[in-house]
């Protein structure tokens, strides 16, 4: 039986997370569809179906799904769920909003965020924050499974023509109201995918001293990432956040400034390739992930930080 | 207006997680347990709005072993009116709990269900969702902030992308982000008066509902440990290794 996943897109393009999830929706059957549920959302649909893995898209269109409300995308993906086996889509605030009510709906156990594949039914996914891994085996015939995007590779985004299939749509639930969506529109790498990210912590002491990171953000092509603590204290917004509760991201290079490296942040951020911590307190337990510590006062690492990176004339654009 | 609350017991968040030898889960024994956090806020926003005069009663669910009971006299100390402990043995997944707290929902018919996000031990992130599923009922996630607005709630969300604010009705559920609000503490004279408040005990099995695993959990491993790195002795040395060490800028 097929696999079907749940495309996230905002109608005119495909969120980059679909990518990650096809490539872990092909790892468990190789007759991957997915369902795009959008309004005037053709783009998006075509840009799907010229996934290479994927082997045919459903498109289901309506005005009531122009924003993702769950309450609405849900019964869409449960009225196709008869022809396949699992139904899949990324551990992100859109799948972790929309799995859990397709899979109450159909009675099955949901497996959240799992970073790997064993088989068809057997699953790797953290807990506890990522200090413990659990390898579990869904007993249900039918299968959902959110996957951690991070922890699989974007697939293919060209070269495939799968057939569109339109789908009739579901009827509206109406006692929920999209309002509004404040988006951070930024020139900046997306977090969750950046190659290098680089992150303050309670240390900055405020949202003003944010700067002196964003100078380095813009020198490396870095996304910015923040702990908790700074979110928190509103230095930064809340779509910076990387942790436990935040965003995962696993960049090539990962640079925790005045982060002490509570365990809740780490499970955000310890995937890394390189990790570097710069803290003034050298007990701090970031050190003791970073694979290059600078015990020193961000406020003088910094400038010299980015003195130094100006001095380098191979910086990557 | 009427608010029910789940509230889970977890691993304190401070706790250093450590697997079992035997691979079969990770240590229970002789460990710190606490109110799953974002529960903190969720009871911590029901009593707000019943302090504001706009709920009448907040009451506290939790399920688990008789232990959650401490759980539950928690919330009751910091202002839930009234508890209810529904006893069950062993892991509960989270499709199994989402049965059981409709089933006391059914019982209380309370106008809103606040619970928190995600617990922090397996980090599942279903609960919330999957009750209002079986309910039909209107869902606002990971919330940040709550207007009520006579039968409507106007929901503020956090998302990937920044923020996302949402209208529902009520009856509806609302899991509630770590950010929507600074949880109190309970005074001591509000835990002596706790002690007085009634919990209601109930057994999962008389509630009608298969809590049966469906997932099998194979086994439990602690995750790969990162090399030791070094500490460079300055931020000149620090560039030269990330470019020419790591390679990475």
């Amino acid at each position: 039986m097929a696999v079907l996943l749940i495309a996230e897109h905002n109608n005119q393009e495909l969120r980059p997370f679909t990518l990650n999830a096809v490539t872990a929706a092909s790892q468990i059957d190789s007759d991957v569809h997915a369902v795009i549920i959008g309004h005037n959302c053709e783009k998006a649909a075509k840009a799907l179906s010229e996934l290479p893995l994927v082997k045919k898209v459903i498109s289901i269109e309506a005005p009531h799904y122009e924003n993702f409300v769950a309450e609405n995308f849900a019964p869409a993906v449960i009225k196709l769920s008869n022809d396949y086996s699992h139904i899949i889509c990324s551990a992100n605030t859109f799948g972790k909003n929309l799995m859990p009510r397709i899979a109450a709906a159909l009675d099955t156990s949901q497996i959240s965020d799992i970073i790997k594949v064993i088989s068809a039914d057997t699953f790797l996914r953290p807990i506890y924050a990522g200090n413990a891994f659990a390898t579990v085996k869904s007993k249900d015939t039918k299968k959902c499974v959110t996957i951690r995007p991070t922890s699989f590779d974007p697939c293919e985004s060209s070269g495939g023509s799968a057939p569109i299939e339109k789908s009739e749509p579901s009827e509206e639930f109406g006692h929920t109201k999209f309002i509004k969506r404040e988006e951070i529109k930024s020139d900046r790498p997306e977090l969750g995918t950046a190659r290098v990210v680089i992150s303050g912590g309670r240390g900055m002491q405020s949202g003003d001293n944010f700067k002196l990171i964003t100078s380095i953000a813009d020198k490396l092509n870095a996304a910015i990432g923040a702990s908790r603590a700074a979110v928190d204290a509103g230095y930064i917004s809340n779509d910076h956040q990387v942790g436990q509760t935040g965003k995962v991201v696993v960049p090539d290079l990962y640079i925790a400034v005045g982060i002490s490296g509570a365990i809740q942040h780490l499970a955000g951020m310890k995937e890394s390739k390189i990790i570097v911590a710069i803290n003034k307190d050298g007990e701090a337990p970031i050190f003791s992930v970073a694979d290059y510590g600078l015990e020193a006062d961000l406020f003088e690492a910094l400038p010299q930080f980015l003195e130094e990176l100006n001095k380098l004339n191979t910086i990557q654009k | 207006m009427k608010i029910l609350v789940a509230v889970k017991r977890v691993i304190d968040y401070n706790v250093q997680i450590r697997v079992k030898e035997d691979n079969s889960g990770v240590v229970t024994d002789n460990v710190k347990m606490s109110t799953n956090p974002p529960d903190d806020n969720a009871i911590e926003e029901a009593v707000k709005i019943k302090e504001a005069g706009k709920a009448t009663e907040v009451v506290a669910v939790s399920i688990g072993e008789e232990k959650a009971q401490e759980t539950v006299r928690k919330a009751l100390a910091v202002g839930a009116d009234r508890g209810i402990l529904v006893k069950a043995d062993g892991i509960l997944e989270p499709l199994a709990v989402s049965k059981l707290l409709h089933k006391i929902v059914e019982k209380e018919k309370p106008d809103l269900v606040f619970m928190g996000k995600q617990a922090i031990d397996d980090d599942c992130n279903q609960t919330g969702q999957m009750l209002s599923a079986l309910l039909n009922w209107p869902q606002a996630t990971f919330a940040s902030k709550i207007e009520i607005k006579d039968k409507k709630l106007e929901v503020t969300r956090e998302i990937d992308e920044g923020l996302e604010t949402i209208e529902i009705n009520v009856p509806a559920i609302v899991t509630c982000d770590l950010r929507l609000n600074e949880p109190r503490y309970a005074s001591l004279p509000n835990i002596m008066k706790a002690k007085k408040k009634p919990i209601e005990q109930l057994n999962a099995s008389d509630l009608g509902v298969d809590t049966s695993a469906r997932i099998e959990q194979i086994k439990v491993e602690e995750p790969p440990k990162r090399k030791a790195g070094i500490k460079v002795s300055s931020v000149a040395e620090l560039v030269q290794k990330l470019k020419n060490e790591a390679k990475v800028i």
